[in-house]
């Protein structure tokens, strides 16, 4: 197998005192949707957000070959990984097509525009909306609204937290089932971090399941969902 | 109905100055949910150096541009130096910082111009533009106004049309994510404040070279009360509220104070108060500000 797109390795992460993740290592290759499951405080946002220089870490982060886990967080966006924060983390005083092109904001390219119309073709309601503020769609609109403005950056890595979170069964469907179709038409390589397990492993390459700021159990998705303690945890078998 | 129409224009005169360090402080509220306390002390010392620019024998509306770059750059240092090594999400440091510039700012002033007050050039022609029985509307007040709209529109263009502005924006919504859209978030706050303490500056220019008045270390002191008010009325976080502020502000001291009999004069201060609290009772967001409307 070729190097990792991203790897990270013995990854601590810290609030203050506090160790949330203690020497963890993952990867994620090229084209692929790698899953980290966990409950509820087991530091899945925390890895996520460790990735993307939110916090304190030690140990390495390597992306496309470089040492990136020093970097601030708009240097990390910049070389190509964009990030869905938890709760959407959209922007809400602005209009709909201004978040697009904040998400645009480190390109110079003239196919902004282009990418803007891609998005309103995925998302037609974000298009009925596009002068609207973010803060006055409904919690899916606003995910729409996440995921497109992360790939507005155009992203080499698209990070998901808990893209599930809050959202109705039947939206949650359409939200990863157009994941899969980023994912197998443009190659977008995406680390999502879901408590969602059936859901994720369902669309996933490679799983992780975090337990307590260490990785107990990894390897291929297909393996995991047949794995007698995953599904006693979180497949509810 | 002279006097009337005489207090009419004479808020507007007022206003139009109000108004303008409104636009300053509503442009860092904005970015930061922050009220800076030194915004009037900061155009106070850009005034003075335009005044000092004047005197070196620069053109006055040369002086006033230069003078707007040079308070910029200050501000631009004064928040690398002493706002961004503090957490913009903890307001009470930051809000003593700005009040303690506040105080450094104008001893400074004070040290180097003495608290005698100077003449200020001359921005605009002299004398009446309409005269209405014996109300005169001068053209310093005409212009005042038309450089106040001048700058709301540059800045309205500014924030909304460019890419500095659309970052700035989004900053001002939401800090973490536009970190996470590759927008360094320092920088932008740095522009806010260089860019506030430009229009300060013009504003206190403006103010300043009101025929009546004279330029000394506390001018800015009566102002910024006023000021404050008129950013508040008008929402904290909209320029165009700035503007109904500072005019609304501008108005009430001169129409219902000053030519109302009974309310006394030395209740300038109080009524604008007054009518603050009435507006806000009625419009917690002010004229124009924005109703936090969030679906989650």
């Amino acid at each position: 197998m070729t190097d990792a797109l991203l790897k990270a390795e013995n990854l601590t992460a810290s609030y203050g005192q506090i160790e949330v993740l203690h020497g963890i290592s993952f990867e994620v290759y090229d084209n692929e949707i790698a899953v980290i499951l966990g409950a509820n405080g087991a530091g899945k946002t925390t890895t996520i957000r460790a990735l993307s220089g939110m916090v304190e870490t030690t140990g390495t982060i390597t992306f496309k070959k470089e040492d990136i886990s020093q970097f601030e967080s708009d240097a990390i966006v910049r070389k190509g990984v964009a990030h869905v924060p938890q709760g959407r983390g959209t922007f809400p005083e602005l209009t709909v097509e201004d978040n697009l092109r904040v998400g645009a904001f480190i390109r110079s390219d003239n196919d902004v525009e282009n990418d803007i119309q891609n998005c309103y073709d995925t998302y037609p309601v974000l298009f009925e909306r596009r002068t609207q503020t973010a803060g006055s769609l409904s919690g899916g609109e606003q995910q729409m609204l996440a995921v497109s403005r992360a790939l507005m950056s155009r992203p080499e890595l698209l990070l998901l937290d808990e893209p599930s979170l809050g959202l109705a069964p039947q939206i949650v469907e359409a939200l990863f089932e157009r994941f899969l179709i980023m994912n197998k038409d443009y190659g977008t390589t995406m680390l999502i971090v879901e408590q969602n397990a059936q859901l994720a492993l369902g669309m996933a390459d490679r799983g992780y399941v975090l337990e307590a700021g260490e990785i107990v159990i990894e390897g291929a998705a297909e393996s995991l969902v047949n794995d007698e303690a995953i599904i006693r945890a979180y497949l509810g078998g | 109905m002279d006097l009337f129409l005489q207090r009419l224009f004479d808020g507007l005169t007022n206003g139009s100055a109000y108004a303008l360090i409104a636009v300053a402080l509503v442009l860092i509220f904005k970015a930061t949910t922050l009220v800076n306390f030194a915004q009037g002390e900061q155009a106070m010392l850009g005034a003075f150096i335009v005044l000092q620019l004047w005197n070196w024998g620069l053109p006055m509306w040369v002086a006033v541009l230069a003078g707007m770059l040079i308070s910029g750059i200050l501000a631009a240092g004064l928040e690398r130096t002493f706002i961004r090594r503090f957490d913009p999400a903890d307001h009470l440091p930051l809000v003593i910082i700005t009040l303690g510039l506040f105080l450094v700012l104008n001893a400074v002033a004070a040290i180097v111009w003495r608290y005698d007050p100077l003449a200020f050039p001359q921005l605009f022609p002299h004398g009446s533009a309409i005269t209405i029985g014996n109300a005169r509307l001068s053209w310093y007040s005409i212009f005042a106004f038309g450089s106040c709209i001048l700058v709301l529109l540059l800045l309205h263009v500014l924030l909304n049309r460019t890419k500095i502005g659309l970052s700035f924006r989004a900053v001002s919504s939401n800090l973490e994510s536009s970190r996470l859209c590759g927008i360094k978030v320092g920088p932008t706050l740095q522009f806010g404040w260089a860019l506030a303490a430009a229009a300060g500056t013009f504003g206190a220019s403006i103010y300043a070279a009101n025929p009546v008045l004279q330029i000394e270390p506390s001018i800015m002191l009566r102002a910024l009360i006023f000021s404050i008010t008129a950013a508040a009325l008008g929402g904290l976080d909209s320029l165009w509220g700035a503007l109904l502020g500072g005019l609304t502000i501008g108005f009430i001291q001169s129409v219902l104070v000053q030519y109302i009999p009974f309310i006394p004069n030395e209740m300038t201060l109080t009524a604008t108060v007054v009518v603050l609290l009435i507006v806000l009772t009625l419009r917690p967001s002010g004229f124009l500000g924005t109703k936090a409307v969030e679906r989650v």
